[in-house]
């Protein structure tokens, strides 16, 4: 039994001088969040947390999981135009992984510090280079609500020139791929807000900051500066 | 399709597209031209410019409310059915790949059925963009915003496209639009 369990996680048994071996396939799985689906209410709805973590991550990672299956087959037999004609998927399906793990670490109920201003390095750096927190979040705001169709609105950092800076990314594309770390993303896709926010994101924009845990980004940006 | 949806869709997210554009083109030379003529105008060959996005997402609802009816859906009769069977091998295949174009379109977009150099060839397209801007005739097209399903489907798409396909789609209006295109051609 503890033999089939094994080698349903793992690629499959072959012969190598010696005897038999399992290959093992690099295999992500859903994080859990570290609050209850209602938690975040009256922000975001139990109902959407639940459908946004459960079905629609779970969907990135399970699809993550088989893109990257199918890229190792690939890279096994040599296959070119398979290996790049899969790496949409890859970065579609990776990237909603990389995007929604960041995520959930971004939110926390009011109970916990969500909501709460930031303190320290990553406050400073926020009043020297955006004025003030309020002049941050009316533009981040502005560009979450002008990003057309699907993305995310980031609040990133270029490691190099220790710069804060608000971008965006279409659709699942990670933070990384503009060359920056990501401090703090709101998903503005509309699965994200649509069953409570209907068409109005900018009031789903207004209400999220309500739930921002800034600790995650203080810490994240706290690492970032250590030499 | 619920009524609610239909309000939001139709009600808001439509006219928000209307109602932009028509700010946008204001006082400019696009005011008076006509929609198709602004859509390809401001696509600029690809680097579009501002007005683009409302006023592609406005010829695209409307087309796609045009594409449904009561009672609707279902296997088609007539001419479309022997282009569909000449250019696809059989209705069911056209279905599946119908189907696989909306289901696989990233994010935010449309998935079009479309006459092309006189064939029938199925097209997805991301965010407003839509195959005018190429020179294709669109015979039919499913809108997969989420905004279109997530009220009566949340993340199921794939639900959402089969009843579209099985009850809503309107075949006589894709007829329709294959006959003047037909014409068109031939003048």
């Amino acid at each position: 039994m503890a033999l089939l369990a094994s080698l349903r996680r793992t690629g499959g048994i072959g012969l190598k001088r010696g005897g038999l071996f399992t290959r093992e396939i690099q295999s992500f799985s859903l994080p859990e969040l570290s609050y209850e689906y209602s938690a975040l209410e009256p922000v975001i709805s139990g109902e959407i947390m639940s459908l946004h973590h459960q079905k629609h991550h779970q969907a990135y990672v399970t699809n993550y999981n088989k893109a990257l299956e199918q890229l190792e087959e690939a890279s096994a037999n040599k296959n070119s135009e398979a290996i790049v004609s899969l790496q949409s998927a890859v970065k579609f399906n990776g990237g909603g992984h990389i995007n929604h793990s960041v995520f959930w670490k971004n939110l926390a109920p009011v109970k916990e510090g969500g909501g709460e201003a930031p303190n320290g390095g990553l406050a400073k750096a926020i009043d020297t280079q955006f004025g003030s927190l309020n002049a941050l979040i009316v533009k981040m705001n502005a560009v979450g609500a002008a990003l057309q169709g699907s993305g995310w609105v980031w609040l990133g950092l270029n490691k190099d020139l220790k710069s804060l800076i608000v971008e965006t990314t279409p659709n699942q594309d990670p933070l990384v791929t503009k060359g920056l770390l990501p401090l703090l993303g709101i998903d503005v896709w509309e699965h994200a807000y649509y069953l409570q926010y209907k068409n109005v994101r900018p009031d789903y924009l207004k209400n999220i900051w309500k739930v921002i845990n800034w600790k995650y980004a203080e810490g994240v940006y706290e690492e970032a500066a250590k030499p | 399709m619920s009524q609610q949806t239909f309000e939001f869709h139709w009600g808001k997210h439509h006219r928000a597209y209307v109602d932009t554009c028509n700010n946008l083109i204001k006082d400019t030379e696009l005011e008076n031209c006509m929609l198709e003529e602004i859509i390809k105008k401001t696509y600029n060959n690809g680097d579009p410019q501002p007005a683009f996005n409302s006023a592609a997402q406005a010829w695209n609802h409307e087309f796609f409310w045009e594409c449904m009816k009561p009672q609707g859906g279902k296997k088609p009769k007539g001419e479309i059915l022997e282009l569909i069977e000449k250019d696809f091998d059989s209705y069911y295949e056209f279905l599946k790949e119908f189907k696989q174009a909306a289901a696989t379109q990233f994010g935010s977009g449309w998935a079009w059925l479309v006459l092309k150099d006189d064939k029938l060839a199925i097209e997805k397209t991301p965010n407003a963009l839509n195959p005018l801007v190429w020179g294709h005739v669109p015979l039919l097209t499913i809108d997969v915003w989420e905004h279109a399903y997530y009220l009566d489907y949340q993340n199921r798409r794939p639900d959402y496209i089969s009843v579209f396909m099985n009850e809503l789609v309107s075949w006589d209006a894709v007829t329709a639009r294959l006959v003047k295109a037909k014409e068109a051609s031939s003048t």
